[in-house]
C-alpha cells in the first residue's frame, strides 16, 4: 500500500473544488486532499518551493489536474512535470470539461495517465470520482518514492 | 506530305501520258507520209517499165529500197491486179495481196503497208505495195517510256524533299506549340511561352498563342490571390467558430456541473427541512441541468460533424448495421423486435460519421416503435438510379404527421413531448448533416400511429 500520500488536486474553480473533495469524502477516499489552485501552486508543491517549500517530502499518489486555467495550465503543468525526472512518474489524470479532440491528443502526446471529461450531471461526477480516487489513491501501486 | 506526293505523281503521269499518245499519233502518220512518199517515188520511176511491161527494170527500182532495213517486202502489180516485180525477190508472189486499188495504208501489230496507184497522163498503169516494219515506232516508245519513267522518279524525289522542307517550315512550329501546351497544362506554369520560328502564319500563330496564356496568367494569378484571400478569411472564421465551440464545451457545462452538485448536496444536508414540494423543485433543476448538459454537447458533436476532415474508405454496409444494432443491447433489451434486413452494397464514405447515420436512424426506429410487440424495423437498399445507392429504415412505430415532415431534420426540431420520448432533437439534423457532406440525400416518410421511414442516398464509388 502505499501509506496514504496525498492526492494533488490543481482546479481553479473553487465550486468544482467543493463538489471534488465533497465526492472523495462520500466516497471514503481517506488521503489527504491538497488543492492547488492554479498551475503555478501546482508546480511549487511538486517542486516544495514558494508557499510549499516547508512541505513534508515526497510525491503525491495522484494528481487530478484541470485543463483550463488562468496563467500557467493543465497541458502546461502536465509537460513540465512529464519532463522532468523526478515528477515524471507521478500519475495525472486530467479532469476537464472539454472533450475537443485537439485538449486529447496533445495530454496523450505529453503523456498523461488518463483523460476524464468531467460528467454534468452530480451522480455521474460523483461516480467518476469514486473511481478514480478508488484506482489511484487505493488499487493502483504508485511508483516508489524518491524515484 | 503523302498529298503532296500523290498529286505531283498523278499530274506527272497525266502529262507523260498526253505526252506520249501525242508522239504515237505523229510518229504513225510520219511514218504512214514516209512510205507514201517513197511508194510515189518508185510508182514515177516504174512507170516506163510498166508501160514497156520491163519487169527486170522495174525488180531494179524496187532493189533500191534494200538501203531501208525497216522493209521488208514491197511490189509493183500491173493494171490488172497481177504482181508485175516484186522485193525482194525469193517471196512467193502469193505473199502479197492481192486486186489492191486506190491509195491506202493499214496497219497490223508488226507492220505497216501503203499502197497507192501509178498513175501517168490519168491513166492507172498499175499500183505500188511497200510493206515495212515498226522498228522505229518500237524504238520511239521504249525511249518515251524509259524518259517518262526518268522523269517521274525525279520529280518524285524532288517533290519528296521539298515537301520535307515545307514541312519542316509549317509543322515544326505547330509541334513546337502544341508540345508547349501540353507542358503548361501538366506543370500548370502559365510563365512558360512558345518559341517563334519564324515571321509567317506560324510564326502569327505563335504570337496568338502566347498572348492567349499571357491573358491565361493574368487571370489566374488574380483568381490565386482571391482564393487565398478567401481561404484566410474562411480559417479565420473557421478559428473563430473552434474558439467558440471550445468555450462553451468547457465554460457552459460548469455552471451546470456546479448547479447540479450543490442542489444535490442541498437535497443531502436538508433533507428534512425542505418538504415535498422543495424536494420537487430541487429535481427540476438538477433536471434542467442534466438537459442542458446534454443539449450542449450534441450541439459540440453536431458542430463537430460539419467541420471534422472526412476520411473516405470502403465501407461494409452489412456490417456496419450488425455492428450498430449489436451496439445497441441494452436498448433492446425486454423488446421484441423482428428485424428484417436486406444486403446492402458496400460504399465509401467516412466510416465513423457514417455509422452515427446508422445508430441514429435504427436507434429511432427502436425508441418510437417501443410500444409495439412484436415492432417490425425493415432495412433496405435499393439502386436509385447509375449513381446512386438508396438505405432505408422503416419501422411500425408511432409515425408522425406529414405536413412536419420538412422540420423532422432541424436542429432541435422535435415532433413528440419529452415525456412521451425522450431525446434532444439533434440525431436527424446530424444525419441530414452527414449525409449532405457525402453528396447524399435524406427524406422521410411517416403516417401518424403506423410507423415511419426514413431514406438517405449515398454516391456509388466512382
Amino acid at each position: 500500500m502505499n501509506n496514504l500520500r496525498p492526492i494533488l488536486l490543481v482546479e481553479d474553480n473553487i465550486n468544482d473544488v467543493e463538489l471534488t473533495l465533497a465526492a472523495l469524502q462520500q466516497n471514503n477516499v481517506a488521503n489527504e486532499v491538497i488543492v492547488a489552485r492554479h498551475g503555478g501552486e501546482a508546480l511549487d508543491f511538486l517542486y516544495r518551493r514558494g508557499t510549499h517549500e516547508q512541505r513534508k517530502e515526497g510525491n503525491p499518489v495522484v494528481v487530478f489536474l484541470d485543463m483550463k486555467m488562468p496563467k500557467v495550465d493543465g497541458l502546461e503543468v502536465l509537460h513540465k512535470m512529464k519532463n522532468d525526472d523526478q515528477l515524471k512518474m507521478i500519475p495525472v489524470v486530467m479532469l476537464t470539461s472539454s472533450r475537443e479532440e485537439a485538449d486529447l491528443v496533445k495530454s496523450y502526446k505529453y503523456g498523461v495517465n488518463a483523460y476524464v471529461v468531467k460528467p454534468v450531471g452530480f451522480e455521474q461526477f460523483t461516480e467518476a470520482i469514486r473511481q478514480l480516487g478508488m484506482f489511484w489513491a487505493v488499487l493502483n501501486e504508485p511508483p516508489p518514492n524518491g524515484h | 506530305m503523302t498529298v503532296i506526293m500523290l498529286t505531283s505523281g498523278a499530274v506527272l503521269l497525266l502529262t507523260c501520258l498526253a505526252f506520249i499518245a501525242f508522239e504515237v499519233i505523229t510518229l504513225r502518220k510520219g511514218m504512214v507520209d514516209g512510205l507514201m512518199t517513197r511508194s510515189e517515188i518508185i510508182g514515177v520511176n516504174s512507170t516506163a517499165s510498166l508501160a514497156f511491161q520491163n519487169t527486170s527494170d522495174a525488180a531494179d527500182v524496187l532493189a533500191a529500197l534494200k538501203t531501208d532495213p525497216q522493209v521488208i517486202d514491197a511490189c509493183i502489180y500491173d493494171e490488172n491486179g497481177h504482181v508485175f516485180a516484186q522485193f525482194p525477190s525469193n517471196v512467193a508472189a502469193s505473199a502479197f495481196p492481192s486486186a489492191l486499188t486506190g491509195t491506202g495504208f493499214h496497219y497490223t501489230s508488226s507492220s505497216l503497208a501503203v499502197y497507192r496507184p501509178i498513175i501517168q497522163d490519168g491513166h492507172a498503169l498499175g499500183t505500188v505495195y511497200i510493206e515495212s516494219n515498226l522498228s522505229p515506232l518500237t524504238r520511239r516508245y521504249h525511249a518515251y517510256a524509259l524518259l517518262a519513267l526518268a522523269v517521274i522518279i525525279a520529280s518524285t524525289i524532288l517533290a519528296y524533299l521539298m515537301s520535307r522542307v515545307l514541312q519542316n517550315q509549317i509543322s515544326q512550329p505547330i509541334l513546337a506549340l502544341s508540345e508547349t501546351a501540353r507542358a503548361i497544362s501538366r506543370k500548370r506554369d502559365f510563365s512558360v511561352r512558345a518559341v517563334k520560328y519564324s515571321n509567317d502564319e506560324a510564326g502569327a500563330l505563335t504570337d496568338a498563342f502566347n498572348e492567349m496564356l499571357a491573358e491565361i496568367q493574368k487571370l489566374s494569378s488574380t483568381l490565386e490571390q482571391r482564393v487565398e484571400e478567401r481561404t484566410a478569411q474562411l480559417e479565420a472564421v473557421n478559428k473563430e467558430l473552434e474558439a467558440f465551440s471550445y468555450s462553451v464545451s468547457h465554460d457552459l457545462r460548469a455552471p451546470l456541473r456546479h448547479i447540479d452538485g450543490f442542489v444535490d448536496m442541498l437535497r443531502k444536508t436538508s433533507q428534512d427541512s425542505i418538504g415535498a414540494s422543495g424536494k420537487r423543485y430541487l429535481d427540476i433543476i438538477s433536471g434542467a441541468a442534466k438537459r442542458m448538459g446534454a443539449l450542449i454537447d450534441d450541439l459540440l458533436v453536431f458542430s463537430r460533424m460539419g467541420r471534422s476532415e472526412m476520411r473516405r474508405t470502403t465501407v461494409n454496409t452489412d456490417s456496419l448495421v450488425a455492428e450498430c444494432i449489436s451496439e445497441m443491447a441494452q436498448d433492446l433489451q425486454g423488446r421484441a423486435i423482428e428485424w428484417d434486413i436486406s444486403p446492402m452494397p458496400e460504399v465509401n464514405a467516412d466510416r465513423p460519421m457514417l455509422k452515427q447515420v446508422w445508430v441514429n436512424l435504427i436507434s429511432n426506429a427502436v425508441k418510437y416503435s417501443r410500444d409495439r410487440s412484436p415492432a417490425k424495423i425493415v432495412i433496405r437498399s435499393r439502386e436509385a438510379g447509375p449513381k446512386e445507392w438508396e438505405f432505408s429504415v422503416k419501422d411500425n412505430g408511432a409515425g408522425f404527421d406529414m405536413q412536419y415532415a420538412g422540420k423532422l431534420f432541424g436542429v432541435f426540431q422535435r415532433l413528440h413531448q419529452n415525456e412521451e420520448f425522450e431525446g434532444t432533437g439533434i440525431g436527424l439534423a446530424n444525419v441530414r448533416r452527414i449525409i449532405l457532406r457525402h453528396g447524399g440525400k435524406t427524406w422521410a416518410e411517416g403516417k401518424i400511429g403506423e410507423g415511419a421511414a426514413f431514406f438517405f442516398t449515398l454516391p456509388k464509388a466512382n
